[in-house]
């Protein structure tokens, strides 16, 4: 595991998993953002085949469905949309054999060099949250769909691993808007920058900032109680931050036996759902 | 025993050779590798920066978004050139073909980059323009545009010489511009060179 960098400006994401309905609007949001071709093939090619396709599609921001496993009228169902965690310690950049991704900019997003990954996927195999997908196939965009396309993301030929950058591009543009205007591109206000799924999330349940400035929303946020982070035990240090009133919800983000003490509460401990 | 003769006639036809391939690796070879392409149009930049004394930034200017608005389009061009006003060919030949026509002009850029790249010219506004670009304000016809077959870019105005780029004017000589050279000044400058500080 590489070791841990620290940045002056730390990106960060807090997604509230109460006000998460699982609508997908982010996912839908991503996949328009950064130019991923809708795969109506490729899922029936990797079902045909009797692979699980739910690591298989290329979406970079996956929802995924938690259940509390109560029957009856105590159950419960949260939705958990994962992007990648730009992790603080990265278990994907020591193992590129190629420096295609690495963690070495300020804001600490991890990058991913598309023309110099030649698609070993050692880097899908170390990432604890499956946040890494691959090209099986060359892209198709169904025709017209290529006047749409975002011209600030570059398209990916088969062969290459991509992932969620929290729209890395938006923050240049955010930067060089900041420059233009004779403000401090290292000092962007609230909201100067945020990525396609947090803007489209109809239900505000994605907050984006600097979790290290004291302006910003997500500095109060994490903070809370009720913030996990997932797979907090593997020491990974991810700068995406979860919230749930719900102790099962914050169970489950880490892999907590049946009979083991919960998360520890920074507060008042967590309400049961 | 009989003595053996050379048969290939001695040194002259190797040395004939060698010339020949010499000019084929040198000369032709390069050739091979470009195709020419002229602008659609002879812009001159010398008419409208000496003779109509404009300004770079009436023309090349930055966005108030911060995007870098890099070639004007044929509506900003017609603000001035609505009806021909010289006595250029090439003039008449914009205002009948673009203007009237409502058409952009599919303006080479030397500078193209590939769409991976990501550069900001509000970052770099510190710069001289010449630092990356043919010095273009002082050219009356635009440099040829050799157009690499293989992969389409520019070699930003080279002129082949012996199977280099070499150019009249030093700043001629630049292709496109590599990822080393962005690397070394962002370095010389102590600027980052982490990967999404130019890639995208």
């Amino acid at each position: 595991m590489s070791a841990f960098k620290e940045f002056p400006i730390r990106w960060g994401m807090v997604i509230d998993i109460d006000k998460c309905t699982g609508c997908g609007a982010c996912t839908v949001a991503c996949n328009k953002e950064n130019n991923i071709a809708p795969q109506p093939q490729q899922l029936e090619r990797i079902a045909g085949k009797g692979f699980p396709t739910r690591f298989k599609k290329l979406e970079w921001l996956t929802v995924y469905e938690l259940s509390n496993g109560v029957q009856g009228s105590g159950h419960d169902t949260a939705y958990l949309p994962r992007p990648c965690m730009q992790c603080g310690m990265p278990s994907c950049v020591s193992v590129c054999p190629a420096t295609a991704t690495d963690k070495n900019e300020n804001g600490g997003i991890v990058s991913q060099i598309y023309p110099r990954c030649f698609g070993c996927r050692y880097c899908m195999a170390s990432c604890p949250y499956h946040a890494r997908v691959f090209n099986w196939d060359q892209p198709v965009y169904p025709d017209g769909m290529e006047k749409q396309l975002t011209p600030n993301v570059s398209v990916r030929s088969r062969g290459v691993v991509e992932k969620c950058n929290f729209c890395h591009h938006r923050w240049m543009y955010a930067k060089d808007a900041a420059r233009v205007a004779g403000e401090d591109p290292n000092a962007l206000p609230e909201d100067a920058y945020i990525p396609a799924c947090a803007e489209a999330c109809p239900t505000g349940a994605i907050y984006f900032g600097d979790v290290k400035n004291p302006e910003h929303k997500v500095y109060e946020l994490i903070h809370s109680p009720y913030t996990f982070r997932l797979l907090e035990r593997l020491g990974t240090d991810p700068q995406v931050y979860y919230m749930s009133k719900r102790e099962w919800v914050r169970r489950q983000g880490d892999n907590y036996l049946e009979n083991e003490a919960g998360p520890v509460a920074h507060g008042n401990g967590g309400l049961h759902g | 025993m009989v003595k053996k003769t050379s048969s290939s006639g001695g040194a002259l036809p190797f040395f004939v050779g060698f010339v020949a391939m010499l000019f084929v690796g040198w000369w032709a070879f390069p050739r091979m590798l470009f195709s020419e392409v002229q602008q659609p149009i002879r812009f001159s930049h010398v008419v409208h920066v000496e003779e109509q004394e404009m300004a770079c930034e009436d023309c090349h200017f930055l966005n108030e978004d911060g995007s870098f608005n890099g070639i004007p389009s044929t509506a900003s061009c017609a603000e001035c050139h609505s009806d021909v006003l010289g006595e250029d060919p090439d003039e008449a030949k914009f205002v009948e073909q673009y203007v009237n026509e409502e058409k952009e002009v599919e303006w080479l850029v030397y500078q193209y980059q590939p769409d991976n790249v990501f550069f900001s010219h509000a970052a770099h506004q510190g710069k001289d323009c010449t630092t990356c670009h043919p010095d273009v304000a002082k050219s009356d016809t635009p440099p040829t545009y050799y157009q690499n077959k293989l992969t389409d870019y520019s070699n930003g105005g080279y002129k082949i010489v012996f199977g280099r780029g070499v150019g009249v004017d030093p700043a001629y000589s630049r292709g496109t511009m590599k990822m080393w050279e962005c690397e070394r000044c962002h370095a010389e400058n102590g600027q980052s060179n982490a990967c999404y500080v130019c890639h995208r």
